[in-house]
């Protein structure tokens, strides 16, 4: 067996990650891989698409039942999905109580401890949203993912989440072993999206891995609980995944310590690439309206 | 052994620069604004009672500890379950979180109360919600509300509950208040949520304060009058607010109100009932003791219901005699023969503590370091026995505290607030006054120094020290520190050297 390889997929909520992970996934494990999935958001519907149905029984939900995380087997959370995928879900409280990030802590200290990593080659962490506190951040901590792979689009908050998610990588990268892997696109069909992102990867000090072309395909394979991959293999969207899967396979030990940029920089990208107004341009706009109209 | 310093003003303002001497430069430049040595206040209007008026303001008082010594302060949580709730006697005081904050306060402060505990009176019990990480992880409030419907069982006769939150709550976000209301619909009784999240504020001070705000909006502008509402007023009620009842100080105090003449219908919160607490606002004088930890309360009373509020100082006949006869200036001359008769009748009991006490306590020098009112209640005390103040400070007190500190201190006293523990330590090994009179954390370092100690925040296990009973307690506790004969002994005979030894 190889040595174990940990990545976690971060993002803007809403922006694919789980739906680009899983089919990135899937056409990892025609490469051979052997691949456990931890989904890290309270939803639990990061495995849908590998187990064809939304995952029941998530650690923290089984462990409030049992009384602790300790009363706990590995067996009773660990489901096997396609090409025998292994899906684990933390789940976590319904929205507005308690604390989600002390729920993804418990649990990915439990898979760990339980010897769910032994036997797979990969470990992908599937996290909501932004680094929003410190149990978010796990994955990105010591001796967690070694690689981060952020979904983005061309869209400003987007964009402005993945900065924040750099800094967040770029927080524990000196005390642990934590690198940007690189930088996802998943098309939305924005102005001149394919630079911007490679732009925004530049300014990371990172890459863009992949540019994932917008197909509906992926809408219709989603309401089948299903991977573009399993739903139909030969399609071009299918082709794309097993791209990208091959370059983050590929991407092994080539991730870097991010470099991430102020508010002002990322605006004056946005400016650069014509997205954003400047204060000038904003102020002409104006007055010009206002000559017209007068 | 002999003194390191001068005592005197000159003296303090050299120990101060010297013990700041050991800080990094920020440290030192923050420290030094919470050291001083009492001035002479021109401006001031000498205390009535005591003749004194000092300046004894530090630059700064009530901000954050500086990060990397050692403090004695407290937690908000500290403030309000400790402090303010904990000893309302007939509530059930819940310390909502993880288990360590409720068991470790469990029963610090000796506030002596009457009846049954676990059937009408819980004071000396903890409840706690226990928190697991589950209740982290998915929220405790389902955890509180069956606690509360248990404990409702268990204990039919309390008359409501607290919920103290421990720093976890203001964390995840529990909906305390939503839990409050609906134990309030379904038991018919007070339930009252205090956001005193150990976190919030710099000291337990903070705690108080939401601790007060709680009794102003869950018992008063939520409630419906309770106890109040068939209470029909006399014209010498009042309220005795900010007596702790530690070691049994409140029972001490509101004998000599009675025996004036006044009907004391709430103590806060010393041995208090919900009932005491819902009655408060018909009083006609609300009498405070502890100014720091319910001066809120007080003023909203004024505001909202125009009950008066007035300080007061049940520590040693001087200061007795001067309040009893303050707090009969309110009330007619019925009132003011009572305290009159009072002060005449505890006399005799005063010369005899006197005369016994006096000669054996004389000249003594005593330093202080508390929170509350005692840095400068104590004082005059000290000086009914002949002894002398050098040194005093609070741990969690305002502005406002040192203000009124100047009518206690005299000049050339040393002020230090929020000390840590360097900086108390050098003051008393340089200092090495006859007693020093602090906490538990204090009282075993100084004692190895050969210095004698006095806990008085729980009086050591004794007390009470309000009062004339009080007083005479006092006076003896002090004798048996300073008059030990163990402190002869401190030095190891095989240490006097051989001659000493052959001449046995």
């Amino acid at each position: 067996m190889t040595k174990l390889r940990q990545i976690a997929f971060y993002g803007k909520g809403g922006i694919g990650k789980s739906t680009t992970s899983q089919n990135t996934l899937a056409a990892l494990v025609e490469l051979g891989q052997k691949i456990l999935i931890v989904g890290c958001d309270p939803k639990a519907d990061s495995t849908r698409l590998i187990l064809n149905s939304k995952a029941q029984d998530t650690v923290l939900h089984l462990a409030a039942d049992m009384g602790s995380v300790e009363d706990l087997e590995l067996e009773d959370v660990l489901k096997t999905g396609f090409k025998d995928i292994k899906c684990v879900e933390s789940g976590g409280p319904e929205p507005g109580v308690g604390c989600a990030g002390r729920g993804v802590i418990t649990s990915i200290n439990f898979l760990e401890e339980n010897g769910a990593y032994d036997d797979v080659d990969y470990v992908s962490y599937d996290v909501l949203g932004d680094v929003v506190c410190g149990g978010f951040a796990m994955p990105i901590r010591e001796n967690k993912a070694q690689e981060i792979y952020i979904v983005m689009s061309g869209e400003m908050m987007a964009l402005y989440a993945a900065n924040n998610i750099a800094k967040g990588i770029l927080k524990y990268a000196n005390s642990g072993g934590v690198r940007l892997g690189g930088l996802i696109c998943n098309e939305r069909q924005t102005d001149k999206e394919l630079e911007l992102a490679e732009a925004m990867a530049a300014k990371l000090g990172s890459k863009l891995i992949h540019f994932v072309p917008r197909d509906n395909i992926v809408q219709h394979a989603e309401l089948r609980r299903q991977t573009v991959i399993e739903y139909a293999p030969d399609s071009k969207q299918a082709q794309e995944y097993r791209q990208l899967a091959e370059k983050i396979h590929a991407n092994s030990g080539q991730g870097v310590i991010p470099t991430p940029i102020t508010m002002d920089e990322l605006e004056e990208m946005l400016m650069d690439f014509g997205i954003m107004q400047s204060e000038e341009e904003r102020l002409a706009a104006i007055a010009e309206t206002e000559a017209q109209a007068g | 052994m002999a003194k390191d310093v001068d005592d005197g003003p000159e003296g303090y303002k050299a120990l101060i620069e010297e013990v700041l001497e050991a800080y990094p430069d920020k440290a030192k430049k923050k420290r030094a604004k919470h050291l001083t040595v009492s001035a002479p206040d021109p401006e001031g209007e000498p205390d009535e009672a005591t003749g004194i008026a000092s300046k004894c303001d530090t630059v700064k008082s009530n901000i954050k500890s500086v990060p990397g010594v050692m403090t004695v302060r407290g937690c908000a949580y500290a403030g309000s379950k400790g402090v303010v709730w904990g000893p309302v006697k007939d509530m059930i005081h819940i310390s909502h979180g993880p288990v360590g904050c409720g068991q470790y306060s469990w029963s610090q402060r000796r506030n002596y109360y009457i009846g049954k505990t676990g059937v009408d009176s819980f004071v000396t019990m903890q409840f706690t919600t226990d928190f697991q990480e589950k209740d982290i992880v998915f929220g405790g409030d389902k955890k509180l509300g069956k606690m509360i419907d248990e404990l409702e069982e268990l204990f039919p006769l309390s008359k409501g509950t607290t919920i103290q939150s421990e720093c976890p709550i203001g964390l995840i976000g529990d909906d305390i208040e939503a839990v409050a209301k609906q134990k309030n619909k379904e038991h018919e009784k007070t339930m009252v949520p205090v956001r005193c999240e150990g976190f919030r504020g710099v000291s337990q001070s903070l705690g108080h304060h939401i601790a007060n705000d709680a009794v102003r909006d869950w018992v008063y502008e939520k409630g419906d009058g309770g106890a109040a509402k068939e209470y029909e007023p006399g014209q010498y009620d009042v309220n005795v607010i900010g007596d702790y009842n530690i070691g049994g100080d409140a029972w001490a105090s509101r004998i000599l109100l009675e025996e004036m003449g006044l009907n004391v219908v709430g103590n806060w919160s010393g041995d208090a009932t919900l009932a005491e607490i819902e009655r408060a606002p018909k009083a006609r004088l609300n009498l405070i003791h502890c100014y720091r930890s319910m001066n809120y309360i007080c003023r909203y009373m004024e505001e909202k219901f125009g009950v008066a509020w007035m300080e007061y100082n049940f520590f040693g006949p001087s200061q007795i005699a001067a309040s009893l006869r303050a707090i009969a200036k309110n009330f007619d001359e019925t009132i003011q023969e009572g305290a009159e008769r009072v002060i005449a009748k505890y006399q005799p009991l005063v010369d005899q503590v006197n005369a016994k006490f006096r000669p054996r306590l004389e000249g003594k020098s005593v330093m202080l370091y508390v929170g509350g009112l005692r840095p400068r209640h104590v004082v005059t005390a000290y000086d009914d026995l002949g002894m002398n103040v050098v040194g005093t400070g609070y741990e969690f007190g305002h502005g406002d505290d040192y203000k009124r500190t100047g009518h206690y201190v005299k000049e050339g006293t040393l002020i230090y607030d929020d000390v840590t523990g360097y900086e108390l330590e050098k003051f008393i090994e340089t200092i090495r006054p006859d007693l020093v009179g602090s906490g538990i954390k204090e009282k075993y370092p100084v004692q190895k120094m050969g210095i004698p100690f006095r806990q008085m925040h729980s009086w050591d296990y004794s007390g009470p020290y309000h009062g004339y009973d009080g007083y005479a307690i006092f006076a003896r506790d002090m004798d048996l520190a300073i008059n030990n004969p163990v402190w002869g002994m401190y030095d190891a005979p095989w240490k006097s050297g051989p001659a000493a030894i052959a001449a046995e």
